[in-house]
């Protein structure tokens, strides 16, 4: 008898994450899933990383995925360290990320009698993950976490969970970790229609106006080059979505800023009066298309996805090309000849000198102005994380992304507090690098106890927290469509954020004035160890350019010239 | 009610399915989630092992059930899925209908339900229980004529659906 390949469902697991190449975790341990910690200095390969709330190790193993390309993974235990997680794992469902969560569960004769901390966590992430397991049968441990590391980082990414009895992860039985996979229902790989792609070439031929609309696909798939040549041979301006930031260099000729709800406004009017959106690994948010019906009438709409169910979904569009981007854009290169659209570049650079970003002349400390100069003084080189909001949006506008994969940000779910343990995450994930979380007050005092795991791991992270005192983007809402009625979103009795900071032993700076705004920046960077710099700004700042909820470019609000009076 | 339901468009799903547990719960969270309307779903043993087979019937047009087809097919669990509704299909329904009888009323109906070539399963004092089986219309039509009677209970299988034999491979034989 071979005794070396008999273990116990926890030695499983940990043996099946090294085969996955796991190297990092968050989570926080518990009584059902603790027989799998009391295994882990057994792994010394797998890094456990201990948060202080369970939301945090989603979030965190979201950014990580997202900052490396590789799964991230998170541990729970059963009932309320599995709820923690919910938000963590909606937020990747909904941008498409690669991560697995390994939930301790009640022991199996416990299952469906209210045990204590019994959860039915499959249960309730069932429409918020890619897919989920509970495992009934400790000789399934290999094959399962095969199946989900195969399911979350293949086709269209996204979180699977696998939820563990605690009499399993105690149960000896023979390991075997299966080297192919099979699973019928699912077959992502799918090869490109070569029927769509010479559609989409003739299109391409043919447009007068075209325009690259290029989403997270591009990141996901690692087709920056695929889009920068496809967009130089064609001489197609490129526009980006939210999550598509930092897949085309901002400061090449042919890009054109991103469209939506904030975005710039001569993006919007751009995608308004092109006569073909090539729209690549992108999906159509409504953040993006205010009222679908009259988003881009004049343009036809080829659209690349991996996902078969995004295609049609909100937009009727010409010619669909399911695939990932990579390989359609590489497809596409070789089906089109070069071209020239000088007269559409010329009318398009007049959009945009004449409804430019702006950034107003002010002696105040407004968050555009920071977000600014912390991108000269990091030359654009700093990971950008960020909470949802105002500051969000002002991140994505001020700070220009040249360079890869630089920005993390919620956007789908839209989840605040996404900032600080969105941070941890990145910062594990690409430990060289410096990272930047520009903060709402708002958000980060919903997830600010992982300053604690920051500052135990020692992590250089620098914190920007755009202190308005409100939940500021619902207050530009109650200014804008309340009459001003700010209902519960003015915070009174801000803690003191430096003080709070150096209570986690991280330095803490306070910034009140537009002058000290550089020095502060440049003394974080020089700082070696975590920093939060607490920029008390303008408290009624808003965001423009602005198209409310569901409405058109039409509608768009530019910045009114009487703000600077204001 | 019945009425306006048979003006609404639906159309026939079927799926090949994973048989094991939790797979139909992942179907009908799909189809609450995303909002789509169903008249009815029927799922069952199939020739294969270990898999189900499903009947869908849903409202909607064409775009309603390329967006269902395509949300079904995402589900890890399903295997195929296969929009019917144009194909040259036998689709059937059984359903139980309890009506009330007396001595006076019992030959009539006997008569109503020969005629619609269904079966008495059950005669009780004051009750009768009909088996119907058949495409929807003619279960509708003949609860329709039975109303009369007075109807204490229907239950319904849903429909469930086939393709027949491809027609010139049928001709060859």
């Amino acid at each position: 008898m071979n005794n070396e390949i008999i273990k116990n469902g926890s030695q499983m697991v940990c043996e099946s994450l090294i085969k996955e190449n796991v190297d990092h975790i968050f989570g926080i341990p518990g009584g059902a899933i603790l027989p799998l910690y009391q295994v882990l200095p057994e792994y010394p390969q797998l890094n456990h990383i201990l948060v202080r709330h369970e939301q945090g190790a989603a979030h965190a193993a979201d950014a990580y995925a997202r900052a490396t390309g590789k799964a991230g993974v998170a541990f729970a235990t059963s009932g309320p360290g599995t709820t923690n997680l919910v938000t963590g794992i909606a937020t990747a469902q909904m941008d498409s990320v690669p991560l697995v969560a390994i939930t301790g569960q009640v022991g199996r004769p416990a299952i469906g009698t209210d045990a204590f901390q019994e959860t039915d966590i499959t249960g309730i992430t069932l429409p918020i993950t890619k897919h989920n397991y509970l495992v009934m049968e400790t000789k399934d441990i290999g094959s399962i976490i095969k199946e989900a590391f195969h399911i979350a980082t293949t086709g269209r990414p996204g979180p699977v969970l696998v939820d563990i009895p605690k009499d399993i992860l105690q149960e000896d039985g023979i390991f075997e970790y299966p080297q192919n996979i099979d699973i019928r229902g699912y077959k992502p790989n799918i090869a490109v229609n070569q029927k769509q792609i010479k559609k989409a070439s003739i299109l391409i031929k043919e447009a007068k106006r075209p325009v690259i609309l290029a989403g997270h696909g591009i990141k996901i798939s690692n087709a920056y080059q695929e889009l920068l040549s496809l967009a130089e041979k064609c001489q197609i301006p490129v526009i980006n979505t939210l999550l598509g930031l930092s897949s085309f260099p901002a400061n090449h000729y042919l890009y054109y800023g991103w469209p939506g709800m904030h975005g710039m406004a001569y993006s919007n009017l751009i995608l308004d009066q092109a006569d073909l959106i090539i729209a690549v690994g992108m999906r159509f948010d409504d953040r993006i298309t205010g009222n679908p019906e009259k988003f881009a009438v004049s343009a036809k709409k080829i659209h690349i996805d991996i996902d078969p169910s995004e295609v049609g979904k909100i937009i009727q569009v010409d010619v669909p090309i399911v695939s990932d981007a990579k390989t359609a854009l590489k497809e596409l290169i070789t089906n089109v000849k070069d071209k020239e659209h000088s007269e559409w570049l010329i009318q398009i650079d007049r959009i945009k000198n004449n409804h430019p970003l702006k950034l107003r002349d002010t002696q105040k400390l407004i968050p555009q102005y920071i977000i600014k100069e912390l991108h000269e003084i990091t030359e654009g080189k700093a990971i950008i994380v960020t909470g949802v909001g105002q500051h969000q949006m002002w991140a994505a506008q001020h700070y220009t992304f040249n360079e890869k994969n630089k920005l993390i940000t919620s956007g789908g779910a839209g989840a605040m507090g996404f900032e600080v343990p969105g941070a941890l995450g990145a910062q594990v994930g690409r430990p060289d690098e410096m990272v930047w979380s520009i903060a709402g007050d708002g958000g980060f005092m919903m997830t600010m106890t992982e300053l604690a795991t920051i500052a135990e791991n020692k992590l250089p992270i620098k914190f920007a927290i755009i202190n308005n005192g409100f939940l500021g983007m619902v207050r530009q809402w109650q200014e804008l469509f309340y009459e001003k009625s700010y209902v519960s979103t003015s915070y009174n009795g801000i803690p003191d954020f430096v003080k709070l900071a150096e209570a986690f032993g991280i330095l803490g700076i306070k910034v009140t004035d537009k002058k000290q705004v550089k020095s502060a920046i440049q003394d974080a960077i020089d700082h070696d160890g975590p920093v939060l710099i607490d920029f008390i700004v303008e408290s009624e700042e808003n965001v423009y350019p602005m198209i409310p909820s569901g409405a058109t470019v039409e509608d768009m609000m530019e910045e009114p010239t009487s703000q600077e009076i204001k | 009610m019945i009425k306006n339901n048979s003006q609404l468009e639906t159309r026939i799903v079927t799926a090949l399915v994973n048989d094991k547990p939790g797979v139909l719960n992942r179907i009908t969270s799909m189809l609450r989630r995303r909002a789509f309307n169903i008249q009815s779903l029927a799922v069952g043993h199939s020739e294969i092992d270990n898999l189900s087979r499903l009947t869908v019937i849903v409202e909607g047009g064409d775009d309603i059930v390329e967006k269902l087809t395509k949300q079904l097919h995402k589900l890890i669990d399903v295997i195929k899925v296969n929009d019917v509704s144009d194909d040259n299909i036998v689709s059937r329904e059984l359903a139980l209908i309890k009506i009330t009888s007396t001595p006076n009323t019992r030959n009539e109906i006997i008569q109503l339900v020969s005629i619609y070539r269904s079966k008495i399963v059950d005669v009780s004092a004051n009750s009768i229980i009909i088996e119907a089986t058949g495409d929807d219309q003619k279960i509708r039509a003949l609860q329709d004529l039975l109303k009369n009677f007075g109807i204490i209970e229907v239950i319904r299988t849903g429909i469930i659906a086939m393709n027949r034999e491809k027609i010139n491979k049928r001709k060859e034989i």
